[in-house]
């Protein structure tokens, strides 16, 4: 194996077992897109002026998902998570998301 | 084989449709478990409702994954026809089948009722043996049925003409009153409403069984 080829897989998104591989863990949050109706968070709304809870409003719900993801750096792990939220933990038709990382 | 019902894990209609295409209906009909990839025998792919994947996540997101479901891309892209119903339609539009997406009901409520739906295409498959504008009376029963899409997407529905089924009272705060759509080719046709439902005189109804009837005859034609 040349220096070269060792160089390209370090960069690679999944990293080789005998490479160091950092792990993170990501918080995700996903929320409802501002044009979707959300009547849950209404219904919350309307518990929380029921509790006397004036000043409250703009209640909107969301997913909050965690996991842990091994990357070879945190971009890696950055777009490897984009995919993951674009594919399944979030639909990008009525939701949006973000994320946060923490080296663990 | 002609018709194909696929079974997820939480499926429920899925019996309720063999019952229509099989029972009432004398066609052939498979059972397809949500592990089976191979829909070559199969004419009509039907995706039922139910709660596959215990609706985890959200309604149909997980079901897409699926080999099975993977076969229906295939079944649909070759232009073939592909029954969405309820969980199915959500399943649809989650593959991207269909767009769109549906959310929680407007007002809360799991609806579960007979709903009058507006008939707004004879020309496909699925729907050659109703009239233009007919009123059928077929069932709803979803919590998660109200259709959504951007606007542009709405208008390209519209100008299309891929609405396919509208309501009449609207249970559900549905955009333009959808309850059923089709792809731009017009073999896929996911809706919430439960034509399996409407199929058999026990039940009270049998709006829903001339849907059935005209996919049924579609396949003694071809």
């Amino acid at each position: 194996m040349n220096s070269n080829s060792v160089t390209a897989q370090s960069v690679s998104a999944h990293a080789a077992p005998d490479q160091a591989v950092v792990t993170y863990q990501a918080r995700i949050h996903v929320t409802l897109r501002p044009s979707v109706l959300d009547p849950a968070g209404a219904a919350v709304e309307t518990g929380l002026k029921h509790l006397g809870h004036a000043g409250i409003s703009g209640v909107r719900m969301g997913k909050y998902i965690e996991l842990k993801i091994s990357a070879a750096n945190e971009a890696a792990a950055r777009q490897q998570l984009d995919q993951v939220c674009d594919q399944l933990l979030a639909n990008p038709v009525i939701e949006n998301y973000r994320f946060e990382l923490e080296s663990i | 084989m002609k018709f194909g019902v696929i079974v997820f894990p939480g499926s429920n209609c899925d019996r309720d449709i063999l019952w229509v295409t099989q029972g009432i209906l004398q066609q052939p009909t498979r059972m397809v478990w949500h592990e089976d990839s191979d829909l070559s025998d199969i004419d009509v792919v039907v995706v039922p409702g139910g709660f596959s994947y215990g609706d985890y996540l959200r309604c149909g997101a997980i079901a897409r994954f699926s080999p099975a479901l993977r076969a229906t891309l295939d079944h649909a892209k070759a232009g073939k026809p592909v029954l969405g119903v309820c969980n199915g339609f959500q399943i649809l539009t989650e593959a991207g089948l269909l767009p769109g997406a549906l959310v929680r009901n407007a007002n809360l409520h799991f609806v579960c009722e007979r709903s009058p739906l507006i008939v707004g295409r004879t020309d496909l498959p699925f729907t050659q043996g109703y009239r233009q504008g007919q009123t059928i009376t077929i069932p709803v029963a979803h919590g998660e049925g109200r259709y959504y899409a951007d606007a542009d997407t709405l208008a390209r529905l519209e100008d299309n003409h891929q609405v396919v089924f509208r309501y009449g009272d609207n249970p559900n705060g549905s955009l333009n009153d959808i309850a059923g759509i089709c792809n731009a080719a017009g073999n896929v046709l996911g809706m919430m409403p439960h034509p399996e439902r409407a199929s058999d005189p026990l039940t009270g109804g049998t709006d829903g069984l001339a849907l059935f009837e005209a996919l049924a005859q579609q396949l003694v034609a071809a």
